[in-house]
């Protein structure tokens, strides 16, 4: 294969304008329009890339995304992208690419030598050869696997370019810009319509580019461009190039990738370099043309054998000719007028073999005039070369044979409709003998195909269906099916499937082991599975198997399509949503004063809360929350609650619909009056946790768990709306209306005396624990005041409307200066919250009851509450499944770690004698050591015992005092201070 | 996936939450712990027309009722839960004045 550049030039190609590129590290010249395999054709490179598995030679096959086995890395450092189809990488200067699958180099590969053991590597090689002893496999067997597979490699280096998606309508969206696509394009564009036009390539035309059809008298090309002339100037009309529509969704969706900027060495400033694409359509014809089904034969991967149209498309688009010699191997018309295109563009062909004998006189003309052998009647044999195709041994049509030499051949079998957008919804394709072909059956609503991928090959009825034009190419599409030439002992393997190396033989082996399924052979095989899916190889592969097992290809059955058409970079998916911006970040009302004070921050849900409030001089975490603790405790701090859920509930039933919702009862809370609440789901294991205020008769409000917020608020409303709609109550989340800071610690009183307006009496008499009122602060500010603790200290907390959040936590910082007052972080109040044995999501977790969690009384209830009856089941009640304890090192100096499992001393540590698990830990600056919570059988009965915290992940094994959950103030006297 | 909401439009199908089934209705307090597995645990998997219930989370923070063919995701009908309620109370009272008159006439 010696490939050269035409003189004619291409349609597609600017002879003026040179571009330097280098491929495996060697200078190449291409010309601006060429696609990396064009320019690396026309510059004489006939080695693209070597197989997955025997690391063959192998060259350019395709012109499309179809292409198995010029598989690129393209780009260095961290944009390096692996596994791109040489024919749709666009060519641009000082590009850099380099072939993959290959050690240490192309031209030599020691992996080659798999080729030599082809008997260890046949179908189901995996399943058969690291079968056993199974201690290889991972020591042995899946190392080699992973060294010798693999094609390309990532950068391994954060993408430095952005990506983005976006969204757009239309009445009608067109997939492909051949043909049928600009007809259908150009009618509904005429009629008014909103249409959008996707093409996969740089330029609008499709088939047109690329041979030599003629339209009203021009060039297919000409003709292209008045029609995009005439859409782009058309109101109403979105034309999207470079862009691939990969998948039919629900509702008539389409997902469809831009590739705005990979034709340039880098994206320009602010600009995405791929964008991801939802369109949405009332109606859609996917004109997205036929792929060519190449024919088998024995030495048919040898580099200089193509499909026939990717010959015409290289020589008439690119003036890229694949060799001096050129033959051809068809079925079907369409090789003939390659044939004729190559001629025409200056390209030698030496033969052109069809088995078929009754081929039209006038397309055997065209190659008898262009002075080569017309063998209509006559089969190719084999296919013979070295390093590359040298020549074809032909069976004649009266008898006997011949050797025609020969450095590029192009196949063509026949030509498969790209149906796949059709199918990708669930309808099955439908095998059609008339064109050899799977075509779509029952299309899904709003979904119609045209031109090729509805079986409509020949460009005069195309446009008898949609064109106005008058004189169009004339061109046959006549065919016989034909599969397959078997291979005789000797001629070399032919193979199927280029990208996985799956030979006839494969297939044959497959079906004589049993395996006569479609979908069987597929991943026995793995015809198909390859990153080019199996585009020029399934159908194949599905007649050989028909053919073997005496059925027809309908009965045989095809494997199912699914999006994506072609491979999509996550990257190009997930958009802008990536690192900081990977979801919405929702910032507390207090967010200012955290950052004026460099507080440490953390995710918590949707949230970005203060963790930590470090001062100066503290070099470490644990410095900063054990001072916020001990502060607490000694003193006063104040902390930012905001980020609770906040339910409002309102109506005459208001009270009785709360009691339907806890576990524990609403109904007998006084006005003015909070209680703590459990609410359990109606499997009966608890959900969340929470307090209830009742601010008058019938209002309530309810706060729950920062992370449930949204979960408990949708099961609120359900139980309002579909479990019990006959109660007269309103429910309306609060959670963004109400700023709420918690004030606790010994002077919380004296601090919040100073901010509340004068006449609301804060004293122990007046304002007990669990009490709650309305009132006013900072000199007439709407608040709400709840004596509620959660660190176990005096403590209050304080909501006002969430614009007023900042200031009120200002002005307590500011009030509470003398106190020695400090802002503390979700840190200092987990470290409290272990301290005081209150359960959060590490311990209601899902998969915990109430009777674990000590709260069995609230679950054992006379009314009708959402989890009473299941969570009276024995499971869920069984103390030997847990029971919440506190957990102490023996070591006072040791460090505990949530996870650990519990074990009693003694037995060995194994899962038979797991008696539970360390659910939470903290460093309690109060008693001077780690503590931790968790779940112990029979824990409640079991206070004072020792027992092991096993952690072997982590390599702990450290002795444990079980303990009541609570370890600060049990009695709780600070909390009624 | 767009969804009709009875009291917002077409809207897309990424402002709902899902639930499931709608049809298991919540026992009586007193029917026992095997009527209350049933109406947690047990479900159907019809391959085709099913009643789920979605919520519009971000919408009207209404719960819907949607008739979904579960092979081809096609909605049939979006109705707020109060109707579906209304309506099984209508169908429940029909087959009772139903009863009641075939009783009259026997
Ligand atoms: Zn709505």
């Amino acid at each position: 294969m010696s490939g050269y550049r035409l003189s004619a030039g291409g349609t597609l190609v600017d002879p003026a304008t040179r571009l330097s590129f280098r491929f495996d590290d060697k200078a190449y010249q291409g010309l601006a329009g060429d696609s990396l395999a064009s320019a690396l054709l026309a510059g004489g490179v006939s080695l693209f890339g070597r197989s997955f598995k025997y690391h063959r030679r192998r060259g350019l096959f395709a012109a499309g995304p179809e292409e198995p086995n010029a598989l690129v890395e393209l780009r260095g450092g961290a944009r390096r992208e692996p596994n791109l189809k040489a024919p749709v990488v666009e060519l641009y200067d000082g590009l850099e690419a380099w072939s993959q699958n290959r050690w240490p180099s192309l031209t030599f590969d020691l992996m080659a030598v798999n080729g030599l053991l082809d008997k260890l590597f046949v179908a189901g090689f995996y399943y058969k050869t690291f079968k056993w002893p199974s201690s290889f496999w991972e020591k042995l067997y899946e190392p080699l696997i992973r060294r010798a597979a693999g094609l390309g490699r990532l950068s391994g280096e954060p993408d430095p370019d952005s990506y983005e998606t976006a969204t757009a309508h239309a009445d009608l969206l067109v997939v492909g810009s051949g043909p049928a696509g600009l007809l259908a394009a150009r009618t509904a564009a005429r009629a008014g319509r909103r249409v959008i036009l996707v093409e996969r390539d740089a330029r609008l035309g499709g088939s047109l580019l690329t041979t030599r059809r003629t339209i009203d008298g021009q060039p297919g090309a000409a003709w292209a461009a008045a029609v995009e002339a005439e859409l782009a100037a058309a109101p109403h009309v979105r034309i999207l190039r470079r862009t691939t529509v990969f998948g039919t969704y629900d509702g008539g969706q389409f997902g469809a990738l831009e590739r705005v900027a990979d034709h340039l060495p880098v994206p320009p400033p602010h600009c995405p370099r791929q964008r991801a694409w939802t369109l949405v359509a009332g109606e859609a014809i996917v004109a997205a043309g036929a792929i060519e089904r190449p024919i088998v034969f024995p030495g048919n991967d040898l580099p200089g054998v193509m499909l026939a149209g990717a010959l015409r498309h290289y020589a008439v688009g690119y003036g890229a000719a694949a060799g001096r010699a050129v033959t051809l191997f068809t079925a079907n018309d369409s090789g003939w007028h390659a044939a004729a295109d190559l001629i025409a563009s200056g390209v030698t062909v030496a033969a052109v073999i069809d088995p078929r004998a009754d081929v039209a006189p006038a397309l055997t003309a065209a190659v008898a005039a262009g002075s080569g052998r017309a063998l209509a009647g006559a089969r190719l044999r084999r296919a013979l070369g070295g390093k590359a195709l040298e020549a074809i041994d032909v069976d004649l049509p009266g008898g006997g044979s011949d050797r025609i030499a020969t450095d590029a051949l192009g196949v063509s079998g026949n030509w498969q409709p790209d149906i796949q957008l059709a199918t990708h919804r669930g309808d099955r394709p439908v095998w059609s003998d008339a064109h050899a072909a799977f075509t779509a059956g029952k299309l899904p609503p709003g979904i119609r195909l045209a031109g090729a991928a509805a079986g409509t090959f020949r460009l005069a009825d195309i446009f008898a269906a949609g064109g106005t034009e008058a004189a169009v190419d004339l061109e046959g599409a006549a065919l016989t099916p034909f599969w397959h030439v078997g291979g005789s002992k000797g001629a070399g393997k032919a193979f199927v499937d280029f990208q996985h190396d799956v030979t006839d033989a494969d297939v044959a082996l497959a079906a004589r082991e049993g395996y006569v399924s479609v979908e069987h052979l597929k991943r026995y095989t793995t015809l198909g599975m390859a990153t080019d899916q199996g585009r020029t190889a399934n159908l194949n592969g599905l007649a050989i198997l028909a053919e073997l097992t005496g059925r027809t290809i309908p009965q045989t059955g095809i494997t199912t399509m699914r999006p994506p058409v072609e491979p999509v970079a996550i990257g190009a998916l997930a958009g802008h949503h990536r690192a900081m911006a990977f979801r919405p970040r929702r910032l507390p009302p207090i967010h200012m004063v955290a950052v004026e004070r460099e507080a440490q921050m953390i995710e918590v849900g949707p949230w970005w809360r203060a963790q930590w409030f470090p001062l100066p001089h503290e070099t470490d975490w644990q410095q900063s929350v054990d001072r916020e603790v001990t502060t607490v405790r000694k003193a006063v701090g104040v902390c930012d609650m905001s980020t609770l859920g906040k339910i409002e509930v309102f109506g005459p039933d208001a009270a009785a619909f709360l009691t339907r919702l806890c576990a524990n009862s609403v109904m007998k809370l006084a006005v003015g009056r909070c209680a703590y609440f459990l609410m359990l789901r109606e499997d009966g294991y608890a959900y969340d946790d929470g307090t209830v205020a009742r601010l008058g008769p019938e209002r309530f409000v309810m706060t729950c768990s920062t992370a449930h917020a949204a979960k408990v608020y949708e099961q609120v409303e359900y139980a309002r709306q579909v479990l019990f709609p006959e109660m007269d109550v309103v429910v309306q989340s609060a959670t963004e209306q109400w700023a709420q800071l918690a004030l606790a610690g010994p002077r919380a009183r004296d601090v919040l005396a100073r901010i509340v307006d004068p006449g609301f009496d804060l004293s122990g008499a007046a304002f007990p624990p669990v009490a709650c009122a309305e009132t006013t602060v900072l000199g007439g500010v709407r608040a709400r005041l709840f004596r509620l603790t959660f660190s176990g200290e005096l403590a209050f907390e304080i909501a006002v409307p969430a614009r007023r959040g900042a200031d009120l936590m200002r002005r307590l910082l500011i009030a509470g200066q003398d106190f020695g007052i400090v802002p503390y972080g979700t840190e200092a109040v987990g470290a409290m919250r272990i301290e005081k044995g209150h359960p959060v999501g590490s311990e209601i977790n899902g998969q915990t009851s109430a009777h674990m969690l000590g709260l069995g009384a609230f679950a054992e209830r006379k009314h009708d509450c959402i989890g009473r009856v299941l969570a009276a089941r024995p499971y869920l009640t069984d103390p030997a499944r847990g029971r919440l304890v506190g957990l102490k090192p023996v070591d006072r100096a040791a460090r505990l770690r949530a996870g650990a499992h519990l074990l009693p001393k003694g037995p060995d540590a194994t899962a038979a004698h797991d008696q539970g698990w360390i659910t939470s830990v903290a460093h309690s600056p109060t008693l001077g050591c780690w503590i931790g919570l968790g779940f112990l059988a029979h824990g409640d009965k079991r206070h004072a015992e020792i027992v092991r915290a096993y952690d072997p992940v982590r390599g702990g094994d450290v002795e444990v005092e079980v303990v009541a959950p609570c370890f600060v103030d049990p009695e709780g006297n600070r909390a009624r201070a | 996936m767009l969804i009709t909401c009875p009291f917002c439009g077409l809207r897309d199908a990424a402002e709902f939450t899902y639930r499931g089934d709608a049809a298991p209705v919540r026992p009586a307090a007193d029917a026992g712990e095997a009527a209350f597995f049933d109406y947690v645990y047990l479900r159907d998997n019809p391959a085709g027309p099913i009643r789920e219930h979605w919520f519009h989370r971000a919408g009207c923070h209404g719960w819907v009722t949607v008739t979904r063919d579960t092979r081809t995701h096609a909605i049939e009908s979006v109705v707020p839960v109060e109707a579906t309620v209304a309506a099984e109370a209508v169908v429940a009272a029909e087959a009772a004045v139903a009863v009641e008159a075939e009783g009259g006439a026997r």
